[in-house]
């Protein structure tokens, strides 16, 4: 089995562990992962912000790629992303006109895109078509001992409703309990961590990040597992001014679900990128049986 | 606020007549309802009851002046300039919950969008905040490389704010030292068919609504609630 990967310009950067730990994941199930070749910036948010019409054609410009190398499933493992290529694909879905406009503009630079790409989170293809069953008989070490607080963030789940629920997703939950940990009560799960507002307004959004990290903590969270590049920035990296804004002291770690899931499949540390990772995150994993 | 310009419309009434508006409102109105009509869905507006879930889901609402519900009750009050000096546009960060939550399905993250492009087409958004100006590095970087760079968008947004940067000096030490930053940015080799597909969507339009209502006088005020309903035959 082999899938096409668009890691997203996140993943090139800070998001580096992120990339790293998902290849590690796929290569430790023995599934392919090939990288799209030349892919472009999805636009983000930020792009729909100025020009809405623009921001499809160029998230476009990638499907066409992807459906040019022959796969029919592309996975985006940045919500951001996600979103982005799966809005574009529902709106040339209902709109023939949209569409009409969109292949003209392809074609001047040579490309065609006929519909014939699903875009997928990572979680979703872990979960819904290579199974949880099939994980665990991969997995070489349980997870007993560890309490996570499962971090869906807002984008995966909504506004495209993809593969899970849209205020209380369980994916991760499911998976990741089957491998022996232990989810903690943590009711934010979909909760906005504000994301780019901490560049644009950051006293609005180190209270979100506050209160996400409050809630994991309370409720005896020993990890955040996220899957989100953006969120796990905000989270980690902020947590630092959250404490000086905030007179607290947390220090809870937070590890991208692939990290964890590496764990479970006996990948190296390294492979793993943890250490990339700011803050220390050994505590949780050094209570697991060899 | 709209009353202090000139009015170009006939009505010459001291006090406000309901359901006619002033020239430049009216104006705006009609460039947030072109907007608004790129939004599959976007004509539910006139479908609001009020309800307050948007705000009660939002969670930087506490942050707002204008929340989401008050935005769409001034939208039928004929007070849109209002929402476009607003702080409120800037600060949604784009999480759906308010989309998803809607009893009526308005799609207000994505109205809040269209507003903002509105915002930013008449020039009417406040020049103090920073959003505006991250999404036009956020294209600018983009446009030169086909991918974003991170260290590159923050530097040139920092550029004018010196003192965020320095806050946040520290945060990118550490990252650095993790391998978290790229430092050097690389052009895609596809960047030229992203410059053709720019230069050829600047007269690309996007398909309008069919259902979308145009924009009438009746649209404002009391005159406006419940108005798409089908009327009642016993």
């Amino acid at each position: 089995m082999e899938y096409l990967y668009y890691p997203g310009c996140s993943l090139e950067s800070s998001g580096k562990p992120y990339d790293e730990s998902l290849r590690a994941v796929f290569r430790a199930l023995g599934i392919g992962l090939r990288q799209l070749e030349d892919w472009n910036c999805c636009g983000a948010t930020m792009y729909m912000s100025v020009n809405e019409a623009l921001s499809l054609t160029v998230s476009a410009r990638n499907l066409a790629l992807a459906e040019q190398a022959g796969f029919r499933d592309l996975i985006a493992p940045c919500s951001a992303c996600y979103t982005v290529l799966l809005k574009t694909n529902r709106f040339l879905r209902e709109s023939p006109e949209l569409r009409a406009k969109v292949d003209q503009l392809l074609g001047q630079v040579g490309l065609k895109y006929s519909l014939g790409v699903r875009v997928r989170h990572p979680l979703d293809v872990l979960v819904n078509e290579v199974g949880v069953e099939v994980i665990a008989s991969a997995a070489k070490r349980s997870l007993e001992g560890i309490a996570f607080a499962p971090y869906y963030g807002c984008q995966i789940v909504r506004p495209e409703r993809g593969f899970d629920d849209a205020e209380f997703p369980l994916t991760m939950d499911t998976l990741f309990q089957r491998l022996g940990a232990k989810a903690a009560y943590f009711p934010l799960k979909t909760r906005c961590c504000g994301g780019m507002l901490m560049t644009t307004f950051p006293d609005v959004c180190l209270q979100l990040v506050k209160d996400l990290v409050e809630c994991a903590a309370e409720n005896g969270a020993q990890c955040i597992i996220t899957t989100c590049p953006l969120c796990q920035v905000n989270l980690e990296g902020y947590q630092k001014l959250v404490n000086k804004k905030f007179g607290t002291s947390y220090q809870v770690p937070v590890m991208y679900f692939t990290q964890l899931l590496g764990v479970a499949l006996g990948c190296s540390e390294k492979e793993l990128g943890f250490h990339r990772n700011l803050i220390p995150w050994r505590a949780p994993i050094s209570v697991l049986a060899a | 606020m709209a009353s202090a310009r000139v009015d170009a419309s006939p009505i010459k009434f001291h006090a406000p007549v309901p359901g006619s508006l002033p020239a430049p409102e009216r104006e705006l109105r009609r460039r947030f309802l072109e907007e608004a009509q790129v939004v599959p869905g976007g004509g539910r507006i006139s479908q609001c009851l009020q309800c307050g879930t948007c705000t009660g889901s939002c969670p930087v609402s506490y942050a707002m002046d204008i929340s989401p519900r008050m935005v769409i009750a001034l939208f039928r009050a004929g007070q849109i300039e209002e929402i476009l000096r607003s702080r409120t546009l800037w600060i949604c960060a784009s999480c759906y919950m308010c989309t998803t939550r809607c009893p009526q399905s308005i799609k207000i993250t994505d109205l809040l969008y269209a507003l903002k492009r509105t915002a930013i087409d008449t020039g009417l958004y406040p020049e103090r905040f920073p959003v505006y100006r991250l999404s036009k590095n956020f294209v600018r970087v983009v446009n030169r490389y086909g991918r974003n760079q991170e260290t590159l968008l923050l530097l040139l947004y920092y550029l004018r704010n010196p003192l965020g940067l320095l806050r946040l000096l520290p945060l990118a030490i550490a990252m650095f030292r993790r391998g978290r930053i790229s430092m050097l940015p690389k052009k895609i080799k596809g960047v030229g068919a992203i410059r053709t597909i720019l230069r050829a969507s600047k007269e690309f339009e996007l398909p309008r609504e069919k259902e979308a209502v145009p924009y009438t006088e009746g649209m404002v005020g009391y005159g406006a609630v419940g108005k798409d309903q089908p009327e009642r035959t016993s």
